[in-house]
């Protein structure tokens, strides 16, 4: 049996989505730029895709940016604002300790440049503290980057009221909702900036949006022919905006459905990995996305348990130390309070729409089995 | 998976795994590049030459696929060797009897040679042996890294007081 328990890293593409995308290939290829038949047929349908995408997240078409992906939004949406920010002599930005690297990274990057970040940190859950934001702005803060929800234990985040703070202080604020939209309500009121990917919704690779706010200056980071309301240059993807648009159509449409058929299989896994002696479950027990569970397992490590979970074909994800390409565990595990040995053994299982009720069983029962295994090799419980 | 298929074999099935009723010589080892830990002990024999022979060999580990696989691969190449062979084993043999491991998992493999090299130590220590320069060179500079391994996986060794409890979701799971 082979069960994929990793879809906050990825999603397939669905049938609707591939179909939707296919004309823009080799039939309607045309560059949206071009002023005879071919490039007013594409750019129709890509305007089509920005007006449905606009009108689902409640915003307008004019604030939709089509970017390669998330990492380009939330890099863009940084850096883009800190450009103009500059010139206003503001020089400080807020976000918390478990930020998406491309968040941490981009605001790394900007120390470099002369900024100033704050970094929050989280309550055992992972939540930000509302008040902790408002206090940290300060004269020279011009933005505030929370994400929605996290994508390795799954906390939803109280952005909708730090984004209202944020309004209310004049501070522009940008949300990290890839792993939110599709999952739960979304209101963008009071929200400047928002990263959201396609790839996470059952739509394609390499396509993404950044909701740029009418409101808000951005400089653009990519220069060229003037594309995307002169903010993202490069001819327009139009296959890859479709698709975008369709998958988010269709996580929208969907959302209440699979979030009661998904939350009843993501309880029940807790519940049973739960029967596992000397197991914790990380995260929030309740603000918490529907498609994620999240565990620490003492005394194993979380790339043997992976691989072995991988032999019985358990597809999954680990934030330990041993499996990341600088040997360091993960930091949203670390902000959590956990000791560097409890996020060696952590597993993450992220649920999707093709889960069945038959995979959470099989995984329930070769859990246990797994884990016992690395058990009896290690140190700390062999025997 | 980024492994061979020797490592493959080694970690699903690994050889000479578990603890050992009173050994002759254990050595215990941790890397402090990601906290991987390694516990080996041996049984100390004689040949027909009169040798003294690693005659069995046993080993526990805390780590990834790499650490695994060459806990097992080193216990197949120490076994039967007397101890001046063994401590000719270092971790590139281990290494290259997997088949080789991706750069990043090398320090994985320096912890099998290490604690083989400390279990030999414990066991001629004991038994008031000569102890090579080399080895004794090696020990005081593993001995610095245990101390910090020790300390981080404090509560993991002294678990016999929470083992066995199952957690339930609330409170504070
Ligand atoms: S034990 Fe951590 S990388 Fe091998």
């Amino acid at each position: 049996m082979k069960v994929y328990l990793d879809n906050a890293a990825t999603t397939p593409v669905r049938k609707e989505v591939v179909e939707a995308m296919q004309p823009f290939f080799s039939e309607k290829f045309g560059n949206a730029s071009s002023l005879h038949s071919f490039g007013v047929e594409a750019r129709n349908e890509l305007e089509k895709a920005r007006e449905k995408t606009a009108s689902i997240l409640k915003v307008k078409p004019s604030e939709i940016i089509f970017t390669s992906g998330a990492t380009e939004a939330d890099n863009f949406s940084l850096k883009g604002t800190a450009l103009v920010a500059r010139k206003e002599g503001k020089k400080h930005l807020i976000t918390t300790a478990i930020e998406h690297h491309a968040v941490l990274h981009s605001m790394q990057w900007l120390e470099t440049q002369g900024f100033d970040v704050t970094y929050l940190p989280v309550d055992e859950f992972g939540l930000v503290d509302v008040e902790q934001v408002s206090e940290a702005i300060r004269k020279d803060t011009f933005l505030v980057s929370v994400m929605a929800a996290n994508n390795e234990i799954g906390t939803i985040e109280p952005f909708e009221e730090i984004a209202k703070i944020c309004s209310e202080r004049n501070v522009l604020f940008h949300t990290d909702a890839v792993q939110a939209i599709g999952k739960i309500p979304m209101d963008l009121k009071d929200i400047d900036l928002l990263s959201l990917s396609a790839h996470k919704i059952y739509g394609p690779k390499g396509s993404g949006v950044l909701v740029v706010k009418e409101n808000v200056q951005i400089e653009p980071l990519i220069h060229g022919g003037g594309h995307e309301f002169g903010k993202r240059s490069g001819t327009e993807n139009v296959a890859s905006a479709v698709g975008l648009a369709k998958a988010l159509e269709l996580a929208e449409k969907e959302r209440e459905s699979e979030a009661k058929r998904q939350t009843a299989l993501r309880d029940k896994l807790i519940d049973g990995v739960l029967q596992i002696p000397n197991t914790r479950l990380n995260g929030h027990p309740t603000k918490r996305l529907f498609n994620n569970a999240n565990f620490s397992f003492s005394f194993i490590e979380g790339e043997s348990l992976i691989l072995r979970l991988n032999e019985k074909g358990i597809a999954a994800s680990t934030g330990s130390a041993c499996s990341s390409p600088n040997l360091k565990p993960s930091h949203v595990l670390l902000a959590l309070g956990l000791k560097p040995s409890e996020a060696h053994g952590s597993l993450r299982l992220s649920l999707g729409r093709n889960n069945t009720e038959e995979e959470i069983d099989y995984v329930l029962e070769v859990l246990p089995l797994v884990v016992e295994s690395l058990r009896k090799i290690s140190p700390f419980a062999g025997q | 998976m980024i492994y061979g298929e020797k490592v493959r074999e080694h970690f699903l099935k690994p050889h000479n795994m578990g603890k050992m009723e009173h050994p002759d010589g254990v050595g215990k080892v941790g890397n402090i590049v990601c906290g991987d830990v390694m516990w080996l002990y041996i049984k100390v024999g004689k040949n027909s030459k009169g040798q003294r022979i690693i005659s069995d060999i046993k080993w526990q580990t805390f780590g990834c696929a790499a650490a695994i696989a060459t806990s097992s691969a080193v216990t197949d190449l120490a076994k039967g060797k007397t101890l001046e062979e063994a401590l000719e084993i270092s971790n590139k043999k281990v290494v290259d009897s997997l088949g080789g491991l991706p750069p990043v998992k090398i320090h994985c493999s320096v912890l099998a040679e290490d604690a083989l090299g400390e279990a030999i130590y414990d066991y001629l220590k004991k038994n008031n042996l000569r102890i090579p320069k080399k080895l004794q060179e090696r020990h005081e500079k593993i001995i610095a890294d245990i101390k910090e391994i020790e300390e981080r996986y404090k509560e993991f060794l002294q678990r016999e007081e929470t083992s066995g409890k199952k957690q339930s979701r609330e409170p504070g799971f």
